[in-house]
């Protein structure tokens, strides 16, 4: 579950109960390193490349990717590196007025998005409908080349046409469940309503 | 419970008067009407002093009847009508009129007079045709004479008259343009406030001028601390002064109007804690002779207007009693008695009203309040028979009901229901 | 089983959805407590970012109706309302008195009904008259915003203050702000004073004792009736705008006598210590309650009020309407992820 969602339960009360452990740190930062080989093979290098995370959840991931993107490009010092945004979809959201929406973080895209590749990134792909406002707001800041879409895990149950390009982990789960993403693993389990 | 004290009971009313008084007199008249006051206290009937009924001119928000008929409910045999009417009551015309249509009323209705033309404080009223038909008090209510030598011209004509001259405090340079008392809440809620003095000064001259002129004075709805202290002084010193409180000065502060509710705007204003203290000190040491309610309709959509810009004035006639048995006898300032006093025979005198105020003895007058002085009850947002609901009291609980009214002898509320 | 557990309450971040969850009008700054100031103040940093992208405008409001309904002309209000509500895709409609049926003698009620009988979310209302706001929340299921009411309040104009400072000095706590001029009838002066002192800051009112509420017990503030004493010792300058229409009021004798003793002069600007801040409203007098010279000194924040006002009035807007509001909204929320 990402930042963002664990913040909207908050009305509704509830404590996430982790039930299995599915991944750890290393497992996070194999994946890491997997999806950055795949970025940079299918984007033909990373000078082209920006990384936009998606608050709050994917900003962390996003970083994460970068250094290892930077790290096998073997980047020296003082060389422009691999361009990191971070994106709040809270304003786009199709679900404002259904549920407590607020934006978390102040959006900061820190270059010129025409014409580049943007690789979204996010910690859990659920139903799509964060990334389709994503894909919204990336639009509202400029016309890139391509926008491609990383996730640490793919949960299934999408409700709208998206597909990830790049993906840590495909994890089966049931709709109530809750997947919590971090640095140093993944948790599957369950929120207890108070 | 009269004037002269307590007793209990039973009361022979015939043609109008009272014939006997005294207990066990129920049993030697089989077949006449009677009426149960066990538990209750049969008072003169009350008298108010400060009634605005609205007609002519703005029936939409009272008439005479409904007015009327809010008083007889309220325990109230007479009324006093204030002359700010359109026309005004200025002359014997318009005085004539509403005594006319207060012949029919279950109440007492007299009429006040105004005391200049129009009520503008420019010239001054036929008064002497006003009283020959009978109107005992004169009145500009609304506003007060601002002309310092037409109000002294006034008090003198008045002694000629045997008239009394009643006015409305309030300096008009320092409250124009107000909504509420100058103060904290005045501050904090933006509104322009008129400040206690605006009253005071008007106190302060009108006593200065009734020493002038010898001239008797009465000083309608005293709002302030400092103006009973005047008025106390006054006395004191032997100058022939009297002065009423209104109900709603007795229990609301100007806080009321936080939430710009205009059912809570009136003048003088609703003014602080420590006025509302000193009013019922006043009236409990005598300083202030009466309470009258200052009764004042006024139909819901003009109650809607904004705060500084709806009309002033809240109801009354209908909660005045328990509202005085509420705040003063239960707060422990005065007695039911001296409560009953303030209410009914003070005021009559005031008003030079023969037939009321009691006392309730045989060869009177039979105008008569029969109060239930245990019974609770919780005030409602009707308005109860006004046509208008502004109603500033709307969820308190009060205790003090009145059972019956009797009008010359004539039961004009029987249970706590108007007969007509 | 493994046996992790989180609280997930307890994972508070810096918006907090709760506490101004259940406020469905902004009618006065006295509902505010500090906390939720703070969380306003914060959320305005998202739409400052939005309005300055080449394409200003997310759909966050998409499909609902905001209503400006300015019994009294202010122009620039009522814009900066607008140019709110439209940046978040709100449909705006516009209801100016010198056009409208009020002139024909309508009721502010039956007005306000006959308005929501259109359909509308929000209505933002400026009347001459304090207290019409609050009346029309009585009257209506919109939201209602208060744009300014007669002497009593104008809630956005203090918290775009408080905004524009915070981005200045980091925070209020401590920060010596003098208001000067005519507080008595000043809206602004009533919002900002409450704003100031509850982000913690120390406000002086300097004024003419005509020109003060006659009770100033209800702030938490010093008066002080010699600016030239206090000029020295403040951190952010305040300036109210001086009406003309107090001069016939005999509440200043003459605009050169006030000028001479409240205005900010050249000099007096040149007392102000370093860094010092200074602020007004709108729309000045230059030359009376400020120096033509000194209101476009750099350290004067007037232009940069004027631009915070649209994104502070755009939290507000997405505050009253935005979170778990909507008026049509029937669509149970799908289990707890957004995916």
């Amino acid at each position: 579950m990402a930042e963002r969602e664990r913040r909207m339960t908050r009305p509704y009360g509830g404590v996430f109960v982790a039930r299995t452990q599915v991944m750890d740190a290393a497992d996070i930062h194999r994946a890491l390193r997997r999806m950055a080989h795949e970025v940079i093979e299918h984007n033909h290098g990373h000078e082209e490349i920006v990384l936009v995370g998606l608050q709050t959840g994917g900003v962390e991931m996003a970083h994460a990717l970068a250094t290892v993107i930077e790290e096998i490009e073997e980047l020296e010092e003082g060389e422009p590196g691999v361009p990191v945004g971070t994106l709040d979809v809270a304003l786009y959201r199709d679900d404002i007025g259904i549920r407590p929406v607020l934006p978390e973080e102040v959006t900061d895209i820190p270059v010129d998005l025409d014409g580049r590749v943007v690789v979204l990134v996010d910690d859990v792909l659920f139903t799509g409908r964060t990334i389709r406002a994503a894909l919204d707001a990336v639009c509202d800041y400029g016309r890139p080349r391509a926008v491609q879409l990383a996730v640490m895990v793919d949960r299934g149950h999408r409700e709208l046409p998206i597909r990830p390009d790049y993906v840590g982990k495909n994890l089966p789960t049931r709709r109530n469940e809750l997947v919590d993403v971090t640095m140093s693993g993944v948790q599957l389990g369950e929120l207890q309503k108070q | 419970m009269d004037a002269s004290g307590e007793r209990e009971a039973d009361v022979v009313v015939a043609d109008g008067r009272i014939v006997e008084v005294g207990p066990g007199l129920a049993s030697q008249h089989a077949g006449a009407q009677v009426l149960d006051a066990s538990g209750c206290l049969v008072s003169p009937g009350l008298v108010d002093l400060h009634t605005h009924l609205r007609q002519p001119g703005k029936e939409e928000a009272e008439t005479i009847e409904t007015g009327s008929r809010a008083a007889a409910l309220g325990g109230y045999t007479a009324v006093l009508a204030m002359p700010n009417t359109t026309p005004a009551m200025d002359c014997a015309a318009v005085v004539r009129e509403v005594l006319e249509l207060g012949r029919s009323a279950p109440c007492d209705v007299h009429a006040s007079g105004a005391i200049t033309v129009e009520r503008a404080g420019a010239a001054l009223a036929p008064m002497a045709e006003m009283a020959e038909l009978g109107v005992r008090i004169f009145t500009d209510d609304g506003t007060g004479v601002q002309d310092d030598r037409l109000m002294r011209r006034a008090l003198e004509y008045s002694v000629g008259l045997g008239v009394t001259l009643a006015q409305h405090c309030e300096v008009s340079s320092l409250s124009e343009g107000t909504c509420m008392h100058e103060g904290e809440w005045s501050s904090r809620l933006g509104l322009p406030g008129q400040p206690a003095e605006a009253e005071e000064l008007m106190v302060m001259r009108d006593i200065a001028l009734a020493r002038l002129t010898g001239a008797r004075i009465h000083l309608l709805h005293l709002s302030t601390a400092g103006s009973v202290a005047m008025v106390a002084a006054a006395k004191a010193s032997g100058l022939p002064v009297s002065a009423e409180a209104a109900p709603h000065h007795f229990t609301l502060t100007d806080e009321c109007c936080k939430e710009y509710d205009a059912t809570f705007k009136v003048h003088p204003p609703l003014r602080n804690a420590a006025d509302v203290a000193a009013l019922k000190a006043g009236l409990a040491d005598g300083s202030i002779d009466a309470i009258a309610t200052d009764h004042a309709p006024h139909a819901p959509e003009d109650k809607e207007r904004p705060f500084d810009q709806a009309p002033p004035g809240m109801l009354g006639l209908e909660f005045a009693l328990a509202l005085a048995f509420t705040e003063l006898v239960d707060g422990g300032a005065m007695s039911e008695a001296d409560v009953l006093g303030t209410l009914s025979w003070k005021p009559a005198a005031i008003a030079q009203m023969v037939d009321h105020g009691g006392p309730v003895e045989a060869g009177h007058a039979a105008n008569l309040c029969i109060v239930d002085p245990a019974a609770r009850w919780t005030v409602d947002a009707s308005g109860g028979a006004s046509r208008s609901r502004n109603v500033p009291y709307v969820g308190r609980e009060l205790r003090g009901k009145v059972r019956h009214t009797v009008l010359f002898g004539e039961p004009v509320v029987i249970g706590g229901e108007a007969q007509r | 089983m493994s046996g992790t557990t989180r609280d997930l309450t307890e994972a508070s971040s810096t918006v907090d959805t709760s506490s101004f969850g259940d406020r469905r009008h902004l009618l006065t700054v006295s509902d505010l407590e500090r906390p939720e100031i703070e969380q306003l103040l914060e959320l305005t940093d998202t739409f400052v970012e939005v309005s300055n992208r080449a394409i200003p405008k997310v759909p966050a409001l998409r499909g609902r109706t905001v209503v400006t309904l300015f019994f009294e002309d202010s122009t620039r209000t009522r814009l900066s309302f607008e140019t709110a509500a439209k940046r978040l895709s709100a449909d705006t409609m516009s209801f100016a008195v010198s056009s409208s049926s009020v002139n024909k003698g309508e009721s502010v009620r039956d007005t306000i009904e006959t308005i929501e009988a259109m359909g509308i979310d929000a209505v933002v209302v400026r009347h001459k008259s304090s207290g019409v706001p609050a009346q029309i929340a009585g009257w209506t299921n919109a939201a209602v915003i208060n744009a300014g009411d007669g002497w009593h309040q104008h809630p956005t104009q203090a918290l775009l203050d408080a905004y524009t400072l915070r981005s200045h000095l980091g925070s209020l706590d401590g920060v010596r702000i003098s208001i000067v001029g005519d507080v008595k009838h000043s809206r602004v002066a009533r919002s900002d004073i409450e704003v100031f002192t509850k982000l913690g800051a120390e406000v002086t009112l300097v004024a003419p004792p005509t020109l003060l509420p006659p009770s100033t017990a209800p702030w938490d503030v010093r008066v002080s009736h010699d600016f030239d004493s206090v000029v020295g010792s403040t951190d952010v300058c305040y300036l109210l705008r001086m009406q003309r229409e107090r001069m016939t009021e005999a509440l200043v004798p003459t605009l050169r006598e006030y000028t001479a003793h409240y205005g900010l002069t050249s000099a007096r600007a040149d007392r102000l210590p370093d860094g010092a801040l200074i602020m007004h409203p709108g729309p000045m007098n230059r030359g009376v309650e400020i120096a033509g010279e000194v209101a476009d000194r750099p350290n004067a924040v007037i232009t940069e009020q004027v631009a915070n006002g649209v994104a502070v009035r755009m939290a507000v807007l997405f505050l009253v309407l935005g979170p778990g509001r909507a008026s049509g909204a029937k669509n149970e929320i799908s289990s707890n992820g957004a995916g």
